[in-house]
């Protein structure tokens, strides 16, 4: 069941290479069929997922298990399975896939290869959520990378070679050091094992304290540079300014996750106590990626970097939560597995509203070609569907009650003042900074007098120039006729904000499934 | 019965929500609609304060107090019933009182959903439900006050709104954690058990955050900006709800305050100062809706004293008497704005002679303002005083009550002077020089509550009022205390009306003073300095972290640039990382397993380094062979470790 929900859409990106006459549209059909029916599949699986009572997950209570044999040598093995952990990951990568898709229904730019490229990069990113054994994990994890590399360079724009250059090479700097940190867990390990439950069960490098430093420190910085921390960070506005906008939707809903998951899946629970006795460092450069990410983005002029460094602030809170989970001596047990489900809860809740604020900016580019705040002004007018979007992304993103990123938030916050009260003081500043550079940013776009970049084709469909003119007819008039949102980008973002809405007033969902896993997680911490 | 209350907060928010999902196609039916449901609040208000019902949706799980619970209490009772009927008769206004042409969908939307939130807000019984109607209120109070964002400088307004009472907001999430660190539950009235360092700072949070809300010192300055919102969201919001909330999460919270001492102290002297500090900026207001948000804010520090000194019943009876009294005289103030087009004082002059109607009610609200014996605020000032102890406490209250007087007489100076024909008029907008029928009813019913709330002066209606707020033995004023305070309120309104008849240049003085621009307490709340920090570590982003990340290698050829910057620098210094990283474990390691482990470090690093260097060679920035190099990176790192087990 969940190798199929794993491979079927590298099966269906197969299938589109293999049919080069296939048209456009049709690739794309394909792609939204094949994302739909594994978001299907997905939610199947959530429907039969029995979260359990009490702490259970990441070394039991897991479900829909594959555990074969594949490097018998070093005992790496195809090991798959779910647990609250993984699950409302894997459900977010087929939301955003999904949204993703019916957003590029009109992707004009080899749209098949586009499609199968995507496809590809959501096998990945769901075989990364699934898997249980760290050879396993790593394999997909770059390959991850890989695909994101093609989808920049091959259909950005800027300087988009560059940029995934930059994206490449750090990222896969950071995954060569996370591959050190699992070879050293295997070497420490009784087994000998790649096997993360069995890792977990029975914590390796138990006599070697730093040893177990080291590795986690290698685990740590491949981590901190995915998902990212100060001051491994600068990857990532430039990835996110030159990536497509369904691009940048995935990269900052999913691909980060992938780091914050890796904390939660391998650094705690297989190295708990080199976590407990370095938790302060991961509290540290949590706090300090709240307040740099919130203040570096209050102070950008182009929309894209603005989302991409309020995602580094975002992260900060994850990393606060965790840290605090770590600081048993200081917090009750109750206290930080509400700060660890704060942090698996904005995980989810980033992925949606700031996939979503991605899939906003697109609108900008495809109108404009610019994400400069100074080319726009006054789109309230012109496009008031996209300001009200705009606004509802921007308020659930500052984390406003009512909104998921409120729910995560606010346990991160509660369950960590006790932890570390100073950190936590700090880092509650974060949430007024947000406030201010999203309401900032939404009164230079939204209001003021309507202009728009006045050279550049408007939309992918539309005729910008007159009939038999160039397209670089000159409009002296800032043009207003710009076009609201169409219905397939209505149709891919609006979901995504009521999903974040529903999480947000509706909490009980995802929080029966966290909450087991999160206490499974402290508990294994605190050993 | 907890079903009415679940409809008392489900019912307006749900309209709010379906009219502003519906947008301008719903404004026709926009207003009937929320005349409808906030009458149908009020009635469900009347409904639960009666029969003080509990609630609870489930919200957070694994944490005790994390559900959204509502309860009704006495406190509870009194303000639900305020908050629906304020917000009914400020519906009416509002339906009489924006243009033709608005999109009353959208007012009338975030309307709806300010009231459920506020009434969430007065009913919350748990941190966590508090807090969402909290701030919901106040981002409803953005889109209000942006209501009309067409015009440049109105968003600003809210955002500005926004940002400051969200500064104060921070209090409470770390109230919140405090409340869990001190005693593992999110209750509200489990606070009141907190003790030790956890309770001071739970109690500074609350403190913090209804500070901020009720535009106390030194927060005050928003309230200036608020006031580009329309009328009817001056009347309910900056009048009677929103920053009323302030000043009931402190009475709720007296009991806690109370327990850490110092912060029942700082509450009453911040409270005091205010009520003294924006009497006096109201004073040099030029602009009456000015002047009324000053006086807001000095109103409610009279609350704020209350529930500092523990006068709860009495700082119940002043936030309910100012609600009357300030709706209604910002009602007075919309309905002559939108009749003259202005809200200057200058312009004002004579006004309540052109509209009696109007200014009749407006007249009646400014002397209960003012503190004039029979009337409302006379009688619950002099409650909250009554629980006052100090000397020199007592003296800033009874000078803010002096002050009140005064601004409340420039108000009745001007609107009641003989027009002399020069008034300038149309200077905000086209009057339509007409008060609607509504417009007046309204202003007439608020100003009848403001003068029938006077009966609080009698003893047996205080104790009455004690009782349900379960406060009984909260010490009332004498007989002393009252007339001494009316005689006093009495004088200085009539010296303000005499001086300001007798030499106008003294008014004309004030108005240039620095108190004019409130005292420049804006100053306070300039995001200015956040800006700068931002823009510095932007830069040192930018300039400082990117550039090292970039430029660890020499520049090449400009394409060929970045990949071999990164290649050269970037990748080598990885390579070493991993190397001694990588030999470090390994001597950790080498404790269980010496020889085993000595090798695969030798080859890893070797591996690691032949790969390195193997990368280093093409530098042509194409993908592919990087990822080749890598692949065969990796394949040595995987067969080095099959053969080293």
């Amino acid at each position: 069941m969940l190798t199929v929900v794993i491979f079927l859409p590298l099966l269906a990106a197969a299938v589109l290479l293999a049919a080069p006459r296939l048209g456009g549209r049709a690739a794309i059909g394909v792609w939204v069929a094949a994302s739909a029916a594994d978001l299907a599949l997905i939610g199947w699986m959530w429907w039969r997922f029995d979260p359990g009572e009490g702490a259970s997950g990441v070394v039991d209570g897991l479900a829909y298990e594959v555990d074969l044999q594949w490097i018998p040598t070093v005992d790496a093995g195809y090991h798959v399975g779910v647990d609250g952990l993984s699950l409302p990951l894997l459900a977010l990568t087929g939301v955003l896939f999904l949204a993703c898709a019916i957003y590029s229904l009109r992707e004009p730019d080899r749209p098949r290869t586009y499609a199968a490229l995507f496809l590809f990069l959501q096998t990945a990113c769901l075989g990364t959520f699934a898997s249980l054994d760290l050879i396993l994990f790593f394999v997909f994890f770059d390959l991850t990378i890989v695909g994101m590399y093609f989808v920049i360079s091959g259909w950005g724009h800027g300087n988009a070679r560059a940029s995934a250059l930059k994206f490449f090479l750090y990222t896969f700097i950071g995954s060569l050091a996370l591959l050190v940190g699992f070879i050293g867990l295997f070497l420490g390990s009784d087994e000998r094992t790649f096997d993360m439950v069995a890792l977990a069960a029975n914590p390796p490098l138990a006599d070697s304290p730093v040893a177990r430093g080291l590795v986690l420190l290698a685990i740590g910085l491949g981590l901190a540079v995915k998902t990212p921390l100060f001051p491994f960070h600068t990857w990532l506005p430039d990835a996110h300014t030159d990536a497509p906008a369904a691009g940048s939707a995935v990269l900052a809903g999913i691909l980060l996750k992938l780091g914050t998951y890796g904390f939660v899946r391998i650094a705690m629970p297989i190295l708990p106590e080199a976590w407990q006795r370095w938790a302060m460092v991961a509290v540290v450069v949590g706090v300090i990626s709240v307040l740099w990410g919130a203040f570096v983005a209050l102070a950008q002029t182009d929309v894209k970097r603005m989302i991409a460094y309020t995602s580094v602030n975002h992260m900060g809170y994850v990393l606060l939560g965790l840290g605090a989970a770590g600081l048993v001596a200081s917090a009750d047990e109750g206290a930080r597995t509400v700060a660890t489900v704060g942090a698996m809860y904005q995980m989810v809740s980033h992925g949606l509203l700031t996939g979503a604020l991605f899939l906003l900016s697109g609108w900008l580019w495809s109108r404009g070609h610019t994400y400069a705040f100074d080319r726009w002004g006054g789109l309230a007018r012109p496009a008031p569907v996209f300001a009200a979007c705009l606004a509802v992304a921007a308020f659930g993103s500052l984390g406003l009650p009512g909104f998921s990123g409120f729910v995560a938030e606010f346990q991160v916050f509660t369950g960590a003042l006790q932890a570390t009260p100073v950190a936590t003081l700090i880092a509650v500043v974060g949430i007024l900074v947000t406030a201010g550079l999203f309401l900032l940013a939404l009164q230079r776009l939204l209001t003021g007098d309507t202009t728009v970049p006045s050279h550049g084709p408007a939309d992918g469909g539309e005729p910008v120039a007159p009939a038999g003119g160039t397209v670089t007819a000159v409009r002296a008039e800032p043009m207003t006729g710009v076009r609201d949102l169409r219905g397939h980008e209505t149709a891919s973002i609006v979901p995504l904000l009521v999903l974040a809405l529903l999480l947000g007033i509706l909490p009980g969902v995802l929080l029966e499934v966290i909450e087991p896993a999160a206490a499974a997680v402290v508990e294994l911490v605190g050993r | 019965m907890s079903t009415a209350l679940a409809a008392l907060v489900a019912l307006p928010a749900a309209g709010g929500a379906g009219l502003l999902v519906t947008g301008r196609r719903a404004d026709r039916v926009a207003g009937s609609l929320a005349l409808g449901l906030t009458a149908a609040a009020l009635v469900l208000a009347a409904v639960v304060a009666a029969g003080r019902p509990r609630l609870s949706l489930p919200f957070l799980g694994i944490v005790d107090g994390g559900d959204l619970r509502l309860a009704v209490d006495g406190l509870s009772a009194v303000l639900v019933v305020l908050v629906a009927g304020i917000a009914l008769l400020v519906t009416v206004f509002a339906v009489a009182d924006l243009r033709a042409d608005a999109a009353r969908a959208r007012f009338f939307g975030f309307v709806l959903l300010f009231v459920a939130a506020m009434l969430a807000t007065v009913t919350a019984a748990t941190l966590p439900a508090l807090l969402l109607a909290w701030e919901v209120m106040g981002a409803t109070s953005y889109a209000l006050i942006g209501f009309r964002w067409e015009e440049p400088g109105k968003l600003a307004a809210g955002t500005r709104a926004f940002v400051t009472t969200r500064a104060g907001d921070l209090g409470l999430y770390v109230a919140a954690g405090a409340a869990l660190a001190a005693t593992g539950s999110l209750v509200l009235a489990d606070l009141d058990a907190a003790e030790g360092g956890w309770a001071d700072l739970a109690a500074a949070g609350v403190l913090i955050a209804a500070l901020g809300k009720s535009a106390q010192l030194p927060f005050s300055a928003w309230l200036s900006a608020a006031m580009q919102g329309p009328s009817p969201v001056s009347a309910l919001l900056h009048s009677a709800t929103m920053v009323a909330a302030g000043g009931y999460l402190l009475i709720r919270m007296q009991p806690l305050l109370a327990a850490t001492g110092w912060a029942a102290t700082a509450a009453a002297w911040v409270g005091a100062l205010t009520a003294l500090v924006l009497g006096a900026v109201a004073v040099a207001q030029s602009d009456l809706k000015q002047l009324l948000a000053a006086s807001t804010a000095a109103q409610i520090g009279f609350v704020v004293l209350a529930a500092g000194v523990g006068a709860t019943a009495g700082g119940t009876a002043q936030l309910v008497a100012h609600a009357a009294v300030k709706a209604g005289l910002f009602v007075a103030a919309g309905a002559w704005l939108t009749a003259l087009g202005t809200k200057q004082l200058a312009g004002l002059r004579g006004a309540a002679r052109r509209y009696p109607g109007v200014g009749a009610a407006a007249t009646v609200a400014a002397l209960a303002l003012a503190g004039v014996p029979p009337l409302s605020l006379w009688a619950t000032k002099d409650e909250v005083l009554a629980g006052v102890e100090g000397t020199a406490l007592t003296v800033v209250g009874l000078a803010a009550a002096v002050v009140s007087a005064v601004y409340a007489g420039r108000i009745l100076a001007v609107v009641l002077a003989r027009p002399t024909g020069e008034e300038s008029f149309d200077v905000e907008e086209p009057g339509t020089r007409r008060v609607p029928l509504p417009s007046l009813a309204v202003a007439g019913s608020l100003a009848a509550f403001a003068a029938g709330l006077g009966i609080l002066a009698l003893p047996a209606v205080a104790e009455a009022l004690k009782s349900v707020l379960g406060a009984e033995g909260e010490p009332s004023p004498g007989l002393g205390d009252l007339l001494l305070s009316g005689a006093l309120a009495l004088v200085a309104l009539a010296l303000t009306v005499a001086g300001s008849r007798a030499r106008p240049e003294l008014a004309a003085a004030l108005e240039r003073s620095p108190l004019a621009s409130w005292a420049g307490l804006g100053h306070l709340l300039s995001p200015r300095p956040a800006l700068a920090v931002a823009r510095v570590l932007a830069a040192v982003d930018d300039r400082g972290i990117d550039r090292a990340v970039r430029s660890v290698g020499r520049a090449g050829p400009r394409v060929a640039g970045l990949a071999a910057r990164a290649d050269d620098g970037a990748i080598d210094r990885a390579i070493t990382a991993v190397a001694t990283g990588t030999r470090r474990t390994a001597a950790g390691a080498a404790r269980t397993d010496d020889s085993l482990v000595d090798g695969a470090v030798r080859g890893l690093a070797g591996a690691v380094r032949r790969a390195g260097s193997a990368a280093r060679r093409p530098q042509t920035g194409l993908l592919h062979q990087y990822y080749a190099q890598a692949v065969a990176g990796l394949g040595v790192l995987l067969v080095l470790l099959l053969l080293v087990r």
